[in-house]
């Protein structure tokens, strides 16, 4: 049976399956068991209780959902003393997503948070609905720098960064998160988007705009994933469309390391299971001893040039 | 499982009979199959699902979360939530009734006998009846009264007597008058058509309620109106109520905070969600909308 297990850094996932901060919570454990995932991803903290961003916070389009959820939660306080308990009931490592809107707080609040049952801090610098230098610091390089320096001082965790797809030259900031001391980079937040209700011509959301989700995403994120994977050495976690085990494969095989999951979870509650299960199967079928000989594994230097043969290509 | 390729989502979700590989699982996603879809009206239809037994530990004011088939070929990309109608556990048969309104609710219109239908569940906080209830009110309006109704099954069931307010439009879109009655509760209706179901109405009726020792505790969903109503009354006469609460969701679990509203405890505002720490809530705690 093919070995899943993968290595970000000093943490060892028993495999590359994850959800995707914001997505998830421990309550999940209702349906599925969450010891069987690679790790849990805890929902963005910041330090003040946060009501978050007024209703509607959902609303459908033709290719996905765009939300605004504004990061509500109680607190680091209460996050500490009563979440992280939660989540340290089970196996997984426990991924801790953070914000804030200043420098100084994200570096001290990432301090704080690093208590034992904490496995890995996930800096989130990409709230698609903050600007840049007020916690969305991943549209720009020096922003991304100057937090990441500050974090990366304040705790010897594992530290994540999560970056935005919004951001003109990804690679770049990729590059600054990872002179920062960044240990992994998560690719990618959501893509800024609006959507205007014709009846009473109101933006749909509560907060104007949100964050675009879709599986439509995946073959953008795919790409990012690919440009980054080839110039950081750092590992790369791959989030945006993922919905069955071969999108995890085409992550992998563009350099991803491991893959965070949201929509495909809210669609099929079970689906985080279904894909670890397909994916041992998958690999199991081609003779795959160790998922991580996918990582990177694209063949992109010997390339067939039959356009026939590359358009009838499955999905 | 297949190994090719396909552009299918992944479900691993539980058919009628298939065995339980997480039997102590509490919430379960179901692939059910459509026995019957109904219009009971112009506007409302009945749905009937045989589906898997753990689905069955639903209980009156919990919901399930529905993946409804596209009208248009176009993606309906979140599930729709929907209260139990009915839960029939000796047919092993699930019960919806609802509206159909946008592109959900369409979709599963269109569904018919033997079809598949995928739906997680039962998800949520229900109604709670106390044990020193003898007798209570249930007050509910268009989609409402499809939550309210299975609160009848529930109390027949724990010998406490109803009295259930229906309120419409007109006499034509009374809906579950039937499945209260059958079940033992006594029904009165009230229709914008002839004005019976002004507030001034309904507050007589609820007053003439109290003075006849039929109402220990208040149960409603389904209009702001009649919410703001029945806390004012429950309050004024100390009596305990349960309201059902909608809102937009996305996951169902508690996990993403989208389906939040205003809840004031104490003269303290604070945010809930109606997911997981609902749809039913306690009465005089709902703002209205
Ligand atoms: C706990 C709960 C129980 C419910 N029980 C019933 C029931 O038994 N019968 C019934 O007819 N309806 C019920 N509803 C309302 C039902 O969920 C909506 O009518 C349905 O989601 C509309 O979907 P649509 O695609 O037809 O409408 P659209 O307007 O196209 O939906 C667009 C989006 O808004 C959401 N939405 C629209 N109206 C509502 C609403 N009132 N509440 C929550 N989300 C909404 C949809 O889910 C979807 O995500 C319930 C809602 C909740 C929260
Ligand atoms: C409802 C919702 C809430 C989210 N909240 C957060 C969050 O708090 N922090 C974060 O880093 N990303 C958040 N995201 C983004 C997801 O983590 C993920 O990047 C995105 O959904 C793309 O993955 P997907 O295509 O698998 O859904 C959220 C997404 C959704 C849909
Ligand atoms: S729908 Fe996600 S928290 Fe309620």
């Amino acid at each position: 049976m093919v070995d899943l297990s993968v290595r970000i850094g000093d943490i060892t996932l028993q495999n590359p399956v994850t959800p995707a901060s914001g997505a998830f919570s421990w309550e999940y454990n209702d349906v599925i068991d969450l010891n069987r995932l690679g790790g849990l991803v805890a929902k963005t903290i910041c330090r003040e209780p946060r009501l978050g961003n007024p209703t509607p916070r959902m609303a459908e389009t033709e290719a996905g959902i765009i939300q605004s959820i504004g990061l509500p939660g109680k607190g680091i306080e209460y996050f500490i003393d009563h979440i992280v308990p939660e989540y340290a009931k089970f196996k997984p490592p426990l991924i801790v997503s953070v914000s804030s809107e200043s420098i100084e707080d994200f570096a001290a609040l990432a301090r704080e948070l690093s208590v034992p049952d904490v496995d890995v801090i996930e800096a989130n610098i990409s709230c698609p609905t903050r600007n840049s230098t007020g916690g969305n610091f991943a549209m720009h390089e020096d922003h991304t720098k100057k937090v990441i320096d500050a974090i990366r001082a304040a705790t010897n965790k594992p530290l994540w960064v999560k970056l935005s797809p919004n951001a003109g030259d990804i690679v770049s900031i990729a590059q600054a998160a990872e002179e920062a001391g960044a240990d992994a980079l998560v690719i990618a937040n959501t893509f800024l988007s609006l959507k205007i209700r014709t009846d009473n011509f109101r933006p749909a959301l509560g907060n104007k705009f949100g964050g675009l989700v879709s599986p439509a995403l995946k073959p953008i994120v795919l790409r990012m994933v690919y440009q980054v994977a080839k110039v950081v050495k750092i590992p790369v976690i791959g989030i945006g469309g993922v919905t069955k085990a071969e999108d995890v494969v085409e992550y992998m095989l563009a350099g991803a390391s491991a893959v965070g999951i949201g929509y495909a979870g809210f669609r099929n509650p079970t689906a985080l299971v279904t894909i670890i299960e397909d994916l041992e199967a998958w690999c199991d079928a081609r003779g795959i001893k160790k998922v991580t000989e996918l990582i990177g594994a694209i063949r992109d230097d010997d390339m067939e040039t039959d356009t026939l043969v590359a358009a009838s290509v499955g999905v | 499982m297949s190994l090719e390729p396909s552009d299918k989502y992944t479900d691993s979700a539980l058919r009628v009979g298939e065995r339980d590989t997480y039997p102590e699982r509490l919430v379960g996603e179901f692939i059910g199959t459509v026995v019957a879809n109904e219009w009971v009206n112009a506007e409302y239809k009945h749905m009937i699902l045989a589906v898997h037994e753990r689905a069955l530990g639903a209980y009156a004011g919990q919901f399930f979360h529905l993946l409804c088939p596209s009208p248009d070929g176009a993606e309906v990309w979140m599930r729709r939530p929907m209260s139990i109608y009915r839960v029939d556990r000796a047919g092993s048969r699930l019960e919806f009734l609802y509206k159909c309104e946008g592109r959900g609710t369409r979709g599963m219109a269109m569904l018919g006998p033997g079809d598949e239908f995928n739906l997680a569940g039962p998800l949520g906080k229900g109604f709670r009846l106390e044990p020193g209830w003898k007798n209570i009110v249930v007050l509910g309006r268009g989609v409402g009264l499809a939550t309210l109704a299975p609160l009848s099954q529930l109390a027949a069931e724990a010998g406490v007597g109803v009295t259930a307010i229906l309120s419409a439009r007109k006499p034509e879109v009374v809906m579950s008058r039937d499945l209260f009655a059958g079940l033992g509760a006594r029904t009165e209706v009230v229709l914008d058509s002839d004005g019976t179901s002004a507030v001034d109405n309904v507050e007589a009726i609820l007053e003439r309620l109290i003075a006849e020792k039929r109402a220990d505790a208040f149960f409603t969903c389904g209009s702001s109106r009649l919410l703001k109503l029945m806390q004012r009354i429950a309050k004024k006469h100390a009596i305990p109520g349960q309201v059902a609460i909608e809102q937009i969701m996305v996951c169902g679990f508690g996990a993403c905070y989208v389906c939040v509203r205003t809840f004031e405890i104490d003269g303290v505002k604070t945010l809930k969600r109606v997911c997981r720490d609902g749809p039913v809530f306690n009465l005089q705690e709902a703002v209205g909308w």
